[in-house]
């Protein structure tokens, strides 16, 4: 693959100074942690300040630039930033700038309707490990056909909300009259076409605004139009090599993937932009009268496999929970960065005003089971103390499956934590996945193990009933 | 514009500039110089920008496919066997055969494209509703039940679970367990394979005894452990069966066992599975296991040449795939989606074998496999201009 640019190719060209204004020691420092892209090149301020570094700071800026570019879409504190990718697998490095979700809007809808859909895509959220999942932009679609009609839209909009805009047509006059009402705000401009480049390409480099490159099935229209934007002086280029679902889904799965290899792995600059998957296509099979969630299951689908074939950013028609909850939770999981810790610190942790007659339970420390079941036994609002082993980051029913958690691991942990000193009782809530080892944990820590519920969601209840105190 | 034209025009602008600047403060001259510096250096890098000479038609470019270097392919491995074949089944399996990463089909296409086991029981057991909803009738009964799975359900085979020989459940013997297994074989015509409980104490003698009674058929058993390898590697080698080397999300674990299995068994009888876990829960670990074995083995890593089956069913481990809460939408929907997302992350990581429940997530996979197994002749014309359709709204 196209290397990386390594800590040894980087430190010839910092200042030098070790005058650690960017928070490392060293040059040395900065360096290293540069290479692996957990620091920004601005924070070495130097670099930016002093005339002497000029050459150097050029230098570097060209041997740090991601194989892929990043574009930044709207303005104020609201912006999404796409692509800026680094690697083509996660495991490389790590995958940065989450797939961007933007939903469309019809330009023609009455002004209700309008406002309730805006509404509905900024409120659309759900809290997974302790963050809420959440959209990130508006597609505005010129349905109308009417460049005034997409122009007051546009318009409307800006006014009903600070995210970030998309402007959709094919027809280079409609497009124009909207990019040039909201120009300010910064829009990605959807599309430039083999037939439209040089008016939008006029447009885009005259307000600065990115832009969709697209040439469906056709990636070496592709590279021809991104290398004539480029030359016409636009900046911020997404590709967009048309997105077909159903039997021929492996068609898109394969030029998305050329298009991202060819990136990052064969160096290929006039490829190397972000790129836009458009699963609200699979609407154009739609017909009045079919139920709509066979569509929108067809749309979760096509998203789902472009989210993991390097999709940067997609235009989604569904707003349901049930769609995008499993797309918001494909995204968070493969954005994860692969080298962070997947577990938390093992200890008993005390919830409410936990005491000596409280009820005790034990869990993993797989960060993601951990929160969970944070998040339940607090929900039910509960006195209680959890006992949190060390599994090395496993799940309860793959610890118990791959010997991570066993018995011992149990009555070790009551011990290590003298759970025996802030209880007077001598029960132990154990996970319902964990059933299987209950009889051994008695045998192995002398207390009294109750199989508690299969899901933590079901804590709450548990405990209010105190089912636990049961003999 | 001429350089010199441009020359002056600077100069016109360097001191207008600066004029304007000393109108309206007073400052000292050298910290005037100091701010003015870097403003200055700026508009004048704009400025002294050569002119664009605007394309007047397309800059022609060719696009190369980024064709890869792999030095070796996934081992072929066939479950099942037919008459032929000294089986009874009608059909075989074959996975694996890869020689190039997963769906990169301008580089290869598959060699053999992914299958799907449908779960089997051995007894009675819980199932999230919308999942129990379809086998109510069959759920004490695995013969129709795999029945059920063949013949509505589409599976390409099954896999028959009996976890009752669990020393806490029902603690069936392995000749017990025997009959089942004979009973599921004589229901359907597809492979069968064979699971353990996830007892250590008996999975060795009861996948033995599959061993034994599966004489002939070619069948998978699941699984060998880093803790239980020994006896089920050795009946495999006697009775010429696949064995599944199942490890818990650890790479070097999984060379590992398969280090050990192959003083048993052949390449060819060796399937690999890291352990799924479900969307939302881990799932990227599993994700980036698969693909790093797949591409290991393609770079020539001999300890992970192998196919790869993924227990798909732990989908349904999120509590997001069956809560019953409205404010998620209808659980029937989200349950059998949430399968399928799980395994379609993992199908494009490079999984083969699917072990699944939902009849819906089965056919959605089946269908997926068949709409990616290869590039279709799309002309430009086939896109839709997604950007004028009228479509319903609040739907």
């Amino acid at each position: 693959m196209a290397k990386l640019a390594g800590p040894m190719e980087i430190y010839p060209l910092l200042p030098g100074t070790n005058c650690k204004i960017c928070g490392e020691a060293n040059c040395m420092a900065f360096a290293a942690k540069m290479a692996e892209h957990t620091v920004k090149l601005t924070d070495c301020t130097p670099l930016y300040e002093e005339e002497k570094y000029a050459k150097n700071r050029a230098k570097l800026e060209e041997l740090l630039r991601p194989p892929v570019r990043e574009v930044v879409i709207g303005t104020g504190e609201k912006t999404v930033a796409i692509g800026g990718k680094l690697v083509l697998y996660r495991h490389d490095l790590r995958y940065t700038n989450p797939t961007a979700f933007f939903i469309d809007i019809a330009d023609n809808l009455d002004a209700e309707a309008f406002e309730k859909r805006v509404k509905a895509i900024e409120d659309w959220t759900y809290v997974y490990i302790g963050q809420g999942l959440r959209l990130d932009g508006v597609a505005l679609r010129c349905v109308s056909k009417d460049p005034q009609t997409f122009a007051n839209a546009a318009k409307k909009l800006i006014g009903l909300t600070d995210w970030p805009i998309m402007l959709c047509s094919l027809d280079a006059k409609l497009l124009s009259a909207a990019a040039t009402a909201i120009a300010d705000k910064r829009p990605l401009l959807y599309a430039a076409t083999v037939d439209t480049w040089s008016e939008l390409g006029k447009i885009a480099a005259k307000h600065d605004l990115p832009i969709v490159a697209y040439a469906p099935n056709n990636l070496s229209d592709l590279a021809s139009l991104a290398t004539t934007l480029q030359a016409m002086g636009v900046h911020d280029i997404v590709l967009d090599p048309g997105t077909l679902s159903r039997s021929a889904l492996g068609t898109t799965v394969d030029n998305f993937n050329q298009l991202r290899r060819a990136a990052t792995i064969a160096d290929n600059e006039q490829v190397g932009y972000p790129l836009l998957c458009t699963p609200i296509s699979v609407w154009a099979d739609y017909k009045e009268g079919d139920a709509p969630e066979l569509t929108k299951w067809d749309e979760v689908l096509t998203a789902a496999a472009m989210i993991v074939r390097y999709a940067d950013i997609i235009v989604l028609h569904s707003l349901d929970m049930w769609t995008n909850l499993p797309l918001t939770f494909l995204r968070s999981n493969l954005y994860t960065d692969p080298v962070k810790p997947v577990s938390v610190q093992p200890g008993l942790i005390k919830f409410g005003d936990a005491g000596p007659d409280s009820p005790v339970m034990y869990t993993t420390n797989f960060a993601l089971t951990y929160f969970t079941v944070e998040s339940d036994i607090k929900q039910g609002n509960v006195d209680a103390w959890l006992l949190v082993i060390d599994t090395e980051g496993m799940s309860v029913q793959s610890a118990v499956a791959g010997r991570k958690l066993t018995a011992e691991k149990v009555a070790e942990a009551i011990q290590e934590y003298g759970l025996g000193e802030k209880v007077n009782h001598r029960i132990i809530i154990s996970p319902g996945m964990a059933a299987r080892i209950s009889g051994e944990t008695e045998e192995a820590s002398g207390w009294t193990v109750k199989v508690g519920p299969r899901d933590s969601s079901g804590i709450p209840k548990y405990l209010q009933k105190e089912l636990w105190k049961e003999e | 514009m001429t350089d010199e034209e441009r020359k002056s025009n600077l100069d016109e602008m360097f001191g207008e500039f600066a004029e304007l600047v000393l109108e309206n403060v007073t400052i000292e001259l050298d910290e005037l110089r100091l701010s003015l510096q870097p403003m200055i250096q700026q508009v004048a890098a704009q400025v002294a920008k050569p002119a664009l000479s605007m394309p007047t038609s397309l800059i022609p470019a060719k696009f190369t496919p980024p064709f890869g270097e792999y030095t070796s392919k996934i081992h072929e491995v066939t479950i099942g066997a037919t008459k032929n074949e000294g089986g009874t089944r009608s059909k075989t399996l074959t996975i694996g055969g890869h020689k190039a990463p997963a769906w990169d089909l301008f580089q290869a296409p598959p060699k053999h494209l992914p299958i799907i086991a449908a779960d089997v029981f051995d007894m009675k057991i819980s199932l999230a509703k919308v999942v129990k909803n379809h086998y109510e009738e069959v759920l004490e009964d695995p013969a129709e039940w795999a029945k059920l799975c063949v013949n509505k359900y589409g599976a390409d085979a099954i896999t028959l679970h009996l976890i009752s020989t669990d020393r806490q459940l029902k603690d069936t013997s392995p000749n017990e367990a025997a009959k089942t297994i004979e009973e599921v074989l004589q229901a359907v015509k597809v492979p069968v394979l064979i699971g353990s409980a996830g007892d250590p104490g008996k999975d060795g003698p009861v996948l033995a005894k599959a061993a034994e009674v599966c004489e002939g058929e070619r069948t998978l058993l699941c699984s060998a452990t880093v803790d239980v390898y020994e006896p089920i590697a050795e009946a495999a080698k006697k009775y010429n069966q696949v064995v599944l080397s199942w490890t818990s999300l650890d790479i070097n674990q999984q060379k590992e066992l398969n280090r050990r299995l192959i003083d048993w068994l052949k390449p060819e009888q060796i399937v690999i599975d890291p352990t799924t876990a479900a969307l939302g829960y881990g799932l990227e670990y599993a994700f980036t296991i698969m693909q790093r074995m797949r591409l290991a083995g393609l770079l020539g890593d001999s300890e992970l040449q192998y196919p790869i089956s993924s227990g798909t069913t732990n989908a349904w481990a999120a509590r997001e795939a069956w809560l019953k809460d409205p404010a998620l939408g209808p659980r029937e929907l989200r349950g059998p989606i949430w399968e399928s997302v799980t395994a379609l992350a993992l199908l494009l990581a490079g999984n083969d074998l699917f072990m699944m429940m939902h009849p819906a997530a089965i056919k959605t996979v089946h269908d997926l496999i068949d709409w990616m197994k290869e590039r279709k002749p799309v002309k430009s014309e086939d896109y839709p201009d997604w950007t004028s359709m009228a479509l319903p709204e609040g739907v």
